[in-house]
């Protein structure tokens, strides 16, 4: 019973990472449709920020923790959102009028680019950091088991939903958001209504990146080792996530990813840790096969 | 006018989400007749066919088709590509589906995939080259060639697609429909677009088609030019509903449906809503 | 630059000042953005210090000089738009073209007849016998791959999981039946192909977008099983010393059985390697004939005709996931076959030889050459590889390269180097079909 509380937390914890992630692919995918298949490695390009921004402030004799880890927030997410936008302007805006699979296979590259260039300036290797947010709670004592809750666990799920308030406050109640639903039901009409279809999309890319970056920090944070190759396999779950909350449902990319960190949590806990991304994948499938609008998603008619 | 049935819909309801596009709606298509649906913008004609051809399942009702042999086929059961396989009803599109990128001649033998994928041995025998499946392919040119023909398109057989002109390109997706062989051939607005010799030229082949191949023909159309001139028979809806069925003349002098078609300009504005949104 | 200078008659170089000042505003705004991406990824390096610990140190002079090139960079592109003769961007690739669909037939009988006399000519060059013998693998797998994506226009980011299956059964089943090469080869390509309408059966009705991500999912999968399946596969470690193929039963070696020694022939271990080189030829000949001619079968034309509009080909009454099924499986068995050849050739498989690189790597060639080109896929394979041998010593910079390429090549040369679709049957002369109107170029707007 105390292991499997201690699981839940873990589990929600690393789903709120996820789902930060999410965002940004349903965003991303209800406003032009496409799978923006680079996000995660947005996501770690926005963890490196995180890192390389931290360890400055260390070098410039930024002692407190608090402070340093708030600067370092900011940074990444400017940083980050600028590569969001870059992202955008190189490699999707030329294909707007194209086949469906053009901003794919573009997106694929740049990926694969994102990657690379991070190995080539950072190095393959993993990169530590020791832990800047330590201490926690016991929840529970069992016999031989007690439940902790730790402070990280705790700022990153605070922060999480903190953000996700505020987002979707942004996309109910301000100009910018109603662009953007606007943009999601039709872009040709938006754009004869005279909204900015170009600075609406490139927005969207900005806003995603910057909550990737905000989950880069908080991976940094909780797992304390960061590498080049780490966008690919939580883009994917990621990915998974919002395609199971329902794609382009906010509440939705939340949702899915709180239960894809459940899923994966539990299936290490309780099966087996060879496997557990094997799973991720499979759930992928299960859904797309047997769920494609997902929980929250709202189910789409076929034109003809 | 008392020939069989070919079409034959009975209560009929297309329901998205809280929109209910078509209502309970009942007709009856008859053999080697023209049939018309025409109703204002967003009466539900396109919905209506996109039952019949099996790219929508209705919420509720029954669409039975009887071929002239007797078989029939409920089509509210087969998915859409076996209404065109054994079914045997053959559609166009409002916005025209050619392979842009193909030549006329393969849009046309792309048509007679089924027929000619059973006399390739489902490609085995084809891809040794049997003889067999050489004639059939001959076989299957020579009827492009015919339709082609037909639609004053000879010429061009090897041009891509996607290069014809608009009303060419509405022909070639009629010729097209037709290389199947249908029973009944459903056309989502063919005279859109064209111009009034090329409209003209479309009344005549639609006529010839019905009378030489024997085809029945459902039609959804905004011209009335071409409505009264060519159909033996006119369903009109609005809202989803059915508000007049009968012959050309009767459909004319109906109240309901002149009340419906002057208050088009409102319904439209009101409709359009609704039209955009399936 | 002076305002005017009429009596100074340059032929490039006459710009306005009001042009170069917004070009020069241009260029410093993408010089600023440069700056944001770079500061800290390239201006600052982290590493493990002595103590464990990252340490830093900074790179401003690389961080600068890429500044500067993409300031320069951007200027150049910048002027280069308001004059036409500068514009490069676009004549290379006309250039290309017109030397691609021009020649034609003659090319690809060129680049036939060359790829036939290779071990002749390169006979005592080991290092490009070798070379030779990838840059026809990677044909092959992109002449299979070309199915799936050039013909029915699906996107397939997990071929490399039929490469997978098709090297790991033919290990396996050499190692556990002793069975010979020329046994498992087909065994290979059907166990392939049985993946692929496995995998297939249950995502082909998906959409597009969607069918690239299940697609990746299943390539994943299979890689991980392959790694954690420690019983059957070997795990990370893999299989060694896999059955070598033999000339009709005559191996290759020194020995008075061999090939050479039959043949009353010096024993020579380039012997084998020819021997190789002709069998992974001949498997991708094959593969394109098959190809070549099934594009002329209803099958083929079905499948292109999905490539253009699925709605219509469902209207006509084609079953479309049988047709994408024949698609996905054919193309499958091709990339098993590849993988049984992989095998034998190396001798040792692990799982680290089936990554999503490899799916990406074979997706570019098939980009890259133009979806549905036969002669753009080997132009395609041969200068990658090529490119990658010929650029070794930057071997880190190969993806990076990589990824660039497939974004520069959506972007500039949607339809790739062979842009033109020849038809499959025609009245009168056959001839081709512009990019421009062939298939893709449709905008699909989002519903």
């Amino acid at each position: 019973m105390e292991y499997f509380v201690q699981q839940l937390i873990n589990g929600i914890t690393l789903g709120s990472i996820y789902g930060l992630i999410a965002i940004g692919y349903t965003m991303v995918y209800g406003i032009i449709g496409m799978i923006n298949f680079a996000h995660g490695d947005i996501f770690m390009v926005g963890a490196f920020t995180a890192l390389i921004a931290f360890l400055v402030l260390v070098a410039l004799g930024v002692s407190a923790v608090p402070l340093a880890l708030f600067i370092v927030l900011l940074v990444s997410m400017a940083l980050t959102a600028l590569y969001g936008w870059t992202v955008e302007r190189i490699a999707y805006r030329p294909l707007r009028q194209s086949s469906r699979l053009a901003p794919l296979i573009s997106a694929i590259g740049m990926s694969i680019i994102l990657q690379n260039y991070v190995q080539v300036a950072q190095g393959a290797r993993v990169k530590p950091l020791p832990p800047l947010v330590s201490g926690g709670y016991t929840l529970l004592h069992g016999n031989d088991f007690a439940v902790r809750l730790s402070n990280i666990q705790i700022v990153v799920v605070v922060t999480t939903f903190a953000l996700m308030a505020g987002f979707s406050f942004l996309v109910a109640r301000t100009r910018l958001g109603r662009n953007m639903r606007a943009c999601e039901q039709d872009l040709k009409m938006a754009a004869l209504l005279g909204i900015d279809v170009d600075r609406t999309i490139s927005l969207t890319f900005v806003i995603g990146a910057a909550l990737a970056a905000v989950a880069g920090l908080m991976f940094l944070l909780y797992y304390g080792v960061v590498d080049f190759f780490i966008g690919f396999l939580a883009g994917v779950k990621a990915f998974t996530a919002a395609v199971l909350g329902g794609i382009g449902s906010l509440p939705g990319a939340m949702l899915g990813g709180i239960l894809i960190g459940l899923i994966e949590t539990l299936w290490s806990a309780y099966f087996s840790i060879e496997y557990k991304d094997v799973a991720a994948f499979a759930i992928l499938i299960i859904v797309l096969i047997f769920l494609p609008t997902g929980i929250l998603g709202r189910p789409e008619v076929e034109k003809v | 006018m008392s020939a069989a049935q070919i079409l034959n819909v009975e209560h009929l309801t297309m329901r998205f989400g809280g929109l209910v596009a078509v209502s309970a709606l009942s007709f009856s298509a008859r053999v080697h007749e023209i049939t018309a649906l025409i109703g204002p913008n967003g009466a539900g004609k396109t919905t209506l066919f996109n039952c019949i051809t099996g790219f929508y399942k209705p919420t509720v009702g029954r669409l039975q088709l009887t071929h002239p042999d007797g078989s029939s086929f409920l089509l509210e059961r087969l998915p859409e590509f076996r209404i065109a396989r054994e079914a045997r009803v053959a559609r166009t599109f409002q916005n025209v589906r050619l392979f842009a990128g193909m030549t006329l001649l393969e849009n046309l033998l792309v048509a007679q995939h089924n027929a000619l994928m059973l006399a390739s041995g489902f490609t085995v025998l084809g891809l040794f080259g049997s003889r067999a499946y050489a004639r059939a392919e001959a076989r299957a040119i020579d009827k492009a060639r015919y339709w082609l023909d037909r639609i004053g398109l000879a010429a061009r057989a090897d041009d891509p697609a996607g290069a014809l002109p608009y009303g060419a390109q509405r022909r070639l997706e009629i010729a097209r429909a037709l290389c199947t062989d249908p029973v009944l051939l459903c056309l989502d607005e063919p005279a859109a677009g064209l111009n009034n010799r090329e409209s003209a030229e479309l009344n005549l082949l639609l006529r010839a088609i019905r009378d030489e191949h024997g085809t029945s023909i459902l039609l959804i159309e905004h011209d009335m030019g071409v409505v009264m001139e060519i159909s033996d028979h006119i369903v009109v809806l609005d809202y989803g509903v059915k508000i007049a069925d009968g012959a050309p003349a009767e459909v004319r002098n109906d109240a309901k449906v002149i009340a419906a078609y002057l208050g088009v300009a409102d319904a439209e504005v009101e409709h359009a809503e609704a039209e955009a949104a399936p | 630059m002076s305002e005017r200078a009429p009596r100074v008659p340059r032929e490039s170089g006459r710009f306005n000042p009001r042009e170069v000042l917004a070009a020069a505003k241009e260029a410093a705004v993408a010089a600023l953005v440069a700056l944001g991406l770079f500061v800290l990824l390239i201006g600052v390096r982290t590493d493990q210090g002595p103590t464990g610990a990252l340490v830093i140190r900074t790179r401003f002079g690389a961080l600068a000089a890429i500044v500067a090139a993409v300031f320069v960079g951007r200027l150049v592109l910048a002027l280069a738009r308001h004059d036409a003769r500068l514009s490069i961007g676009r004549l290379a690739p006309a250039a290309l073209r017109a030397a691609l669909s021009g020649l034609g037939i003659y090319a690809a009988a060129a680049f036939l007849a060359f790829a036939l006399i290779v071990p002749i000519v390169f006979y005592t060059d080991r290092y490009l016998l070798d070379l030779a013998i990838l840059i026809v693998t990677y044909t092959m797998l992109g002449f299979g791959l070309n199915i799936v994506v050039g013909l029915a226009g699906l996107l397939d980011l997990g071929y490399v999981a039929f490469y997978a299956v098709g090297a790991y059964s033919y290990a396996l089943i050499a190692q556990h039946f002793g069975l010979s090469f020329w046994i498992c080869l087909p065994l290979a390509g059907i166990l392939a192909a049985f993946a692929g309408l496995i995998l297939g059966f249950p995502v082909l009705r998906l959409r597009g977008d969607y069918l690239a991500i299940v697609t990746l999912g299943f390539g994943e999968i299979i890689r991980l099983i392959l790694l954690n399946w420690q019983d059957l596969t070997g795990g990370p470690n893999g299989i060694s010393e896999i059955a070598r193929p033999s000339f009709f039963g005559l191996p290759f070696n020194s020995t008075a059985h061999g090939f050479a020694a039959t043949f009353g022939l010096t024993y020579s271990p380039t012997h084998r390697i020819v021997f190789l080189y002709y069998i992974i030829l001949a498997l991708a000949l094959i593969t394109n004939w098959v190809t070549l001619r099934l594009r002329r079968l209803p099958i083929g034309r079905a499948w292109e005709a999905l490539r253009e509009d699925e709605i219509a080909c469902r209207a006509l009454g084609i079953n479309t996931t049988t047709t994408k099924l024949t698609a996905f499986a054919m193309g499958a068995m091709f990339g098993g076959f590849a993988g049984a050849f992989f095998a034998t050739r190396q001798g040792f498989i692990s799982p680290e030889s089936f990554t999503f690189g490899e799916s990406a790597l074979v997706l570019t060639i098939v980009v890259l050459g133009g979806r549905g080109s036969q002669l753009g896929v080997a132009v395609a394979a041969t200068v990658m590889l090529g490119g990658f041998e010929f650029f070794r010593e930057f071997e880190q910079y190969r993806m990076l390269v990589f990824g660039a390429a497939m974004v520069a090549i959506v972007i500039y040369r949607p339809r790739g180097l062979v842009a033109t679709r020849t038809p499959s049957v025609s009245l009168g002369a056959r001839t081709d079909i512009p990019a421009a109107i062939a298939g893709g170029a449709r905008t699909e707007t989002p519903a």
